[in-house]
């Protein structure tokens, strides 16, 4: 009986301790998910209350596979990670390898390159709005100094504004994949690095059969979170462009964004959502895949 | 191994300029906070200020465009994410390390799983949902999703799990409470991970921007990236003294705790990388 009642004190215990956080990812994360993968199938605006939801089938879907402005989105949003995905992550590559290898001041230098990341994008935005104004920032000033008439209106401008952004995005987050490389660079093994430079091998040769074999999870795992990141965040275009000039740099997310938060048409919204999360779940097996493919070979 | 001086001093000089392209965007920022609007676009442009003022600064904390409000609700969400994050965190991390079952171990699988929604796709139901419950447009729609989440009980369960089990089977024969057990035995040894997650849980509610211009609508509840907005004009223009003392005044905090903590927020950070 007291071996029975020892187990039973331990299963009660045990989902106590879980149980505060559980019920709020329950409320907050699980059932919300569920309504969101919900409402990709219906039809339902603000006005009509939940009693208007209507159940539509595939009708969501159909429609953005028709929608010009909605493919425009998802060109835009390939892009746009296509473009800064790999650039972060050898940008942080590079400043890893050299961190590691060994510079004065260092500790500082980290601290410098990964600050871009942890502060508020927002007031990094109000910064480079000022850098970036048409007339009378910094780098149009330069610009103009150095003899060009008519520089570019940057983010004011149809054909530089994603760029731009592009940009701002890659420089805030290279700090933290430095960061990250970092840690993998002091767990390769030392032996193998001595072992190759007794054997003669040169920094190159080096790096691709001692150190490159070594850190490949980290490449992985900082592609993929990459690939979510970039894809997924508006904050930055709401906040810089609102998704313009005209529909310039109006991504994925940020259609979304605006599709169900200035239109209220959540179905629409949620048949968006939904497409990105497999589009990038897609891509992000396949990234995978490949990666272990060549790994084996 | 042996490496050439001379290599060290080229990466100094690489990187020191390369440093250049990550602090020059807050250098300028910080001196046109000191600048009086009509200076800050001055041709040629000067980095220090020629009439250097703290005008900019008077205006957003005690003048009529003041961020104080939005400072306050700021400290107000930050302070009960990190604190409801750590307790929620650390109770199930606990649980699920210490007291493993095959159902709870489903259960922490389920967690894992979670970490492939994005985060866009709960924004528009998490808005219905907190429609429904009366909270849209009050600061506890910020809060909620903040106490509760997989992320920190992911990071508590890993501190735990490397803690021997037979710590706390003295005083459980001395009749001592599982709480207690945890309490006064457990969480004092997984210090440095409270410490870490309580720097991520802070940033990450600190700097949080879409929630809160989705979630809300009055004013006055505004946190301070979403007051940020107030001083950008419709057209795009800005009254760009005040903008940037608002934007340095935003990111002061953080920036602070991170050079501060930085060992734990470095710590902190590769985990939140690597495991």
């Amino acid at each position: 009986m007291s071996a029975l009642s020892a187990r039973h004190r331990r299963e009660l215990a045990g989902w106590a301790f879980i149980m505060p956080n559980l019920v709020g990812v329950m409320l907050f994360l699980l059932v919300p998910v569920v309504v969101g993968a919900g409402l990709s199938f219906a039809n339902w605006n603000l006005v009509s209350g939940v009693e208007g939801v209507r159940l539509t089938g595939l009708e969501n879907y159909r429609l953005l596979a028709v929608d010009p402005a909605y493919w425009r989105a998802v060109g835009r949003t390939v892009q746009y990670a296509g473009i800064a995905v790999p650039v972060t992550v050898a940008s942080g590559l590079l400043l890893a390898l050299a961190l590691h290898a060994g510079a004065f001041g260092s500790r500082v230098l980290q601290l410098i390159f990964f600050l871009p990341h942890v502060v508020s994008m927002i007031a990094l935005g109000v910064a480079w709005l000022l850098i970036l104004h048409p007339t009378a920032g910094i780098v149009n000033l330069a610009l103009k100094a150095v003899g060009m008439d008519s520089p570019p209106l940057w983010l004011a401008s149809p054909q530089w504004a994603l760029w731009c952004l592009m940009a701002i995005s890659i420089w805030a987050a290279a700090g933290f994949h430095a960061l990250v490389f970092m840690a993998a660079l002091q767990a390769v093994p030392k032996e193998l690095q001595e072992a190759a430079m007794i054997d003669g091998a040169g920094w190159f040769r080096r790096f691709t059969t001692v150190t490159w074999p070594a850190i490949t999870p980290t490449v992985t795992f900082l592609v993929v979170t990459s690939i979510i990141g970039f894809s997924q965040g508006f904050g930055l275009i709401a906040f810089l462009t609102e998704g313009g000039p005209g529909e310039a740099s109006t991504t994925l997310s940020y259609l979304m964004y605006q599709t169900g938060f200035q239109q209220y048409r959540f179905g629409s919204a949620a048949a968006m959502g939904m497409t990105a999360f497999i589009g990038v779940a897609v891509v992000t097996a396949l990234y995978w895949r490949w990666q272990r493919g060549r790994s084996l070979a | 191994m042996k490496r050439s001086p001379l290599g060290r001093w080229t990466r100094t000089v690489v990187l020191w300029l390369a440093s250049m392209a990550f602090l020059l965007p807050f250098a300028w920022m910080l001196s046109a906070s000191f600048k009086p609007d009509l200076e800050v676009f001055d041709v040629p442009p000067r980095w220090i200020p020629e009439n250097p003022t703290l005008g900019n600064f008077a205006e957003i904390w005690a003048g009529e465009q003041s961020i104080a409000r939005y400072f306050l609700n700021s400290i107000l969400v930050s302070a009960v994410c990190v604190t409801g994050d750590l307790l929620t965190s650390s109770l199930a991390g606990y649980g699920f390390a210490r007291f493993a079952s095959r159902a709870r171990d489903r259960v922490f699988g389920f967690y894992l799983a979670t970490a492939i929604v994005p985060g866009q796709l709960l924004l528009i139901p998490r808005f219905l949902l907190f429609r429904q419950l009366g909270l849209y447009d009050t600061l506890w729609a910020l809060i909620l999703p903040g106490v509760f989440t997989v992320f920190g009980t992911f990071l508590m369960r890993q501190a735990f799990v490397d803690l021997p089990a037979d710590f706390g089977e003295a005083a459980r024969l001395d009749g001592a409470g599982e709480f207690t057990i945890f309490w006064r035995i457990y969480l004092p040894l997984v210090r440095p991970m409270l410490a870490a997650l309580a720097i991520i849980s802070f940033v990450s509610s600190w700097n949080d921007f879409e929630t809160p211009l989705v979630m809300l609508s009055t004013e006055s509840l505004y946190t301070l990236p979403l007051g940020l907005t107030q001083f950008i004009d419709a057209d795009g223009g800005l009254s760009a003294g005040l903008a940037m003392a608002a934007g340095v005044s935003a990111l002061v905090p953080v920036a602070l705790v991170v050079i501060l903590f930085q060992r734990q927020f470095i710590s902190a950070m590769t985990m939140s990388g690597l495991k």
